[in-house]
């Protein structure tokens, strides 16, 4: 919390409060209003005295059993009673049950004339009468400078006010007393001179286009108190004070985890998805698909019995469920379930006070456990940087206050750096994921990031981020030595690297199929060779062969010759022998 | 309530002036008041006027009706239309004036 005035522990203080009942205020008073002392409430016109007195009145009578007395200077009791009834409060109801009485008090200067001395006893009559005929415990005073413009004598009255205050005091009543904002001074008639211990500012300023009210506790006696100027509104229940302050950095922590609707996001998160009761941030470009992972998240959150409300400042609900039925979300059953609701508004309609206020009420009224805002951007032009900070921050600090899961979409103008002009929102949020446009190719992807998710491992990888009729996918995106591929180049790639493993195995298998045609020719040649071989061989027994036959053959000629010419019995011998040993044997 | 009631002058037509007198308890401040005013009326109204004095200390709630804060305050009730005079009326001139009983110019 930046801008600290306001001590969220109030400190012991011996000056009684009156709870005011009117929301927030009694957070910068730490408790209320000086109980039995006059407050003055001075603004400019129309910046909501006369309802915050009004709603000071009914609030003490309904909730806190104090009746109390309306003197209105300016409007009459029957306008008045219309007037706060725009906010709800019965005030008719209320004046038959006699918790509140009112008094019109009015006075022609043109009907009157000023003889002598005099004083305002009578004013004094009819308030004591007032109180006392309902017992009244608080006092509006509603506008009391109006009796300057009807009361000639100005010191007189100057006088009586300071002996009136003096006598609310003695009184015991906690009185409210409004007053015109002055030029130099905090009232036109210096009525702050008298009422001493409390002085609350307010403020109907115009800042672009848009009004906005704001609160300023400009004094208060014997207390502490917030100082800053808080905005406030008025609403259909009453007016409601936004103090920034007056929450703290003390939520419950779940360690509870829920899934996004997308697997694979999931996947990134640690593979179980974001804590509940965190709120995270989606940033992207026009046209990146913030709405369909909102859509995709809030579908997966209703379907698991989460109620789950949806604020969209960009779409109509109608235009959203048809837009997401088209990639297969189905979020008409939901809404009719009762488990999904949204609410949509244009941002330009009111101020930004007035869109957190509707919030608010959306939120405490449906009781959601994940709540959607599509696109916060779109709000931001609702307001200055700081107040959307601020209110943004609220905004935070109250839904995880009640463990409300919130998913804050962000739409980034092209050509800003993402980064920067989320860093202000960006520390406020748990988790924060970005999505981007990947342009080249001639064509345009999404890519996710998770920049940021506090408290669990998650994935530092880009995913291409698909969008099918089927839903989201969210699948790998190539990097390689040129960078990320996404879309088209990414299948070209894969293609690519595909074609480039069916060639080297196009080319193994020729290799291959060659290799075993020259081992088949080589054995083709072996078995060639071995028949030569085998054929020669058997050749060479046949001459083998034929020539023993030759030489048997021969011999037994020989032997048939010898026998023929009764040749000796050395016949086993040789025919060389035979036929050498012949002619010697007859020599020896 | 004290009441004090005259006859109708013979010069005038009868035109009856009704005239609240409020006060608070009986401090000379109303004492003088009530004084003043019976001898304006003595000297301007003889015979046709009627003064009504009404104790806001006893009859509180009559302060709302004709729109009292300053005490002591004369209202004329009749002749229409209503006026007011506030303080102790010891400034005669003012107090003709107030009652519209001076001829315009």
């Amino acid at each position: 919390m930046k801008n600290n005035g306001h001590k969220s522990t109030s400190p012991v203080t011996l000056l009684p409060k009156c709870p005011t009942g009117i929301q927030g205020l009694d957070e910068i008073t730490g408790g209320g209003l000086p109980r039995g002392r006059p407050t003055l409430m001075c603004g400019g016109p129309g910046c909501g005295k006369t309802l915050f007195a009004a709603e000071f009145l009914v609030r003490g009578a309904v909730q806190f059993g104090e009746p109390g007395v309306f003197m209105a200077f300016e409007e009459t009791e029957a306008e008045l009673k219309a007037n706060v009834a725009s906010l709800g409060f019965d005030l008719a109801g209320l004046v038959r049950r006699k918790k509140i009485a009112i008094d019109y008090v009015r006075i022609e200067r043109s009907e009157v004339q000023e003889s002598g001395e005099y004083d305002l006893e009578g004013l004094f009559v009819r308030l004591n009468h007032a109180i006392d005929s309902i017992g009244a415990r608080r006092v509006v005073l509603d506008t009391l400078e109006a009796l300057f413009a009807s009361l000639p004598n100005e010191a007189i009255l100057r006088a009586e006010l300071r002996r009136l205050f003096r006598w609310l005091k003695d009184k015991g009543v906690t009185a409210v007393i409004t007053a015109e904002r002055g030029r130099e001074q905090l009232t036109r008639h210096g009525l702050e001179e008298y009422v001493s211990d409390c002085v609350i500012l307010l403020d109907h300023r115009v800042n672009e286009q848009i009004a906005t009210r704001h609160l300023r506790v400009v004094k208060y006696r014997g207390a502490l108190h917030g100082t800053n100027e808080f905005p406030f509104l008025i609403g259909a229940e009453g007016i409601s004070v936004l103090p920034i302050t007056s929450l703290g950095l003390n939520h419950k922590i779940s360690a509870e985890r829920i899934a996004t609707g997308i697997p694979r996001l999931d996947a990134m998160l640690g593979g179980r998805g974001f804590f509940r009761g965190s709120s995270i941030l989606l940033t992207g470009t026009p046209g990146t698909g913030k709405t369909i992972v909102a859509a995709n998240f809030a579908q997966a959150a209703a379907r698991r019995g989460e109620r789950t409300l949806f604020f969209s400042f960009e779409e109509s609900p109608n235009q959203i469920i048809r837009n997401v039925h088209s990639i297969g979300l189905r979020l008409e059953p939901l809404v009719k379930g009762g488990l999904l609701r949204f609410h949509a508004a244009r941002p330009s309609l009111y101020g930004l006070e007035m869109h957190l206020a509707t919030m608010f009420k959306e939120i405490i009224a449906f009781q959601p456990d994940v709540v959607i805002i599509d696109p916060i951007t779109s709000l931001m032009d609702a307001g200055t940087a700081s107040e959307c900070r601020a209110m943004v921050t609220r905004l935070v600090d109250y839904l995880k206050a009640g463990q409300v899961t919130t998913l804050f979409t962000s739409l980034t103008q092209a050509g800003h750096s993402l980064q920067q002009s989320e860093a202000s929102m960006s520390s406020l949020m748990d988790s924060w994921l970005l999505l981007q446009d990947f342009e080249g190719n001639g064509e345009r992807n999404r890519v996710l990031y998770v920049l940021k998710a506090r408290g669990m491992a998650h994935s530092n990888q880009i995913r291409e981020f698909l969008i099918s009729d089927r839903g989201i996918d969210l699948v790998d995106a190539y990097i390689g030595p040129s960078g990320v591929l996404t879309g088209a180049a990414r299948v070209a790639q894969t293609a690519r690297e595909k074609a480039e493993a069916l060639a080297s195995q196009q080319e193994a298998a020729r290799r291959q199929r060659e290799l075993k045609r020259k081992r088949v020719a080589l054995e083709q040649q072996i078995s060639g060779l071995r028949s030569e071989h085998e054929a020669s061989a058997e050749e060479l027994r046949q001459i083998d062969e034929q020539v023993g036959t030759q030489t048997r053959l021969l011999t037994t000629e020989r032997t048939e010759l010898g026998r023929l010419r009764q040749a000796d019995v050395s016949l086993p011998m040789g025919i060389g022998s035979a036929r050498g040993n012949s002619k010697p044997k007859s020599k020896r | 309530m004290k009441t004090k009631k005259s006859s109708a002058s013979p010069r005038q037509p009868a035109k009856l002036w009704q005239l609240r007198l409020y006060v608070m308890d009986t401090t000379p401040k109303s004492e003088t008041a009530f004084a003043n005013l019976k001898k304006f009326c003595e000297s301007h109204l003889k015979g046709r006027y009627r003064i009504t004095v009404i104790d806001l200390l006893k009859r509180p709630h009559l302060a709302k009706g004709d729109q009292i804060l300053a005490i002591p305050t004369v209202v004329r009730k009749l002749p229409k239309p209503v006026r007011t005079i506030l303080g102790n009326l010891s400034d005669t001139e003012r107090v003709l004036v107030g009652l519209d009983l001076r001829p315009a110019g």
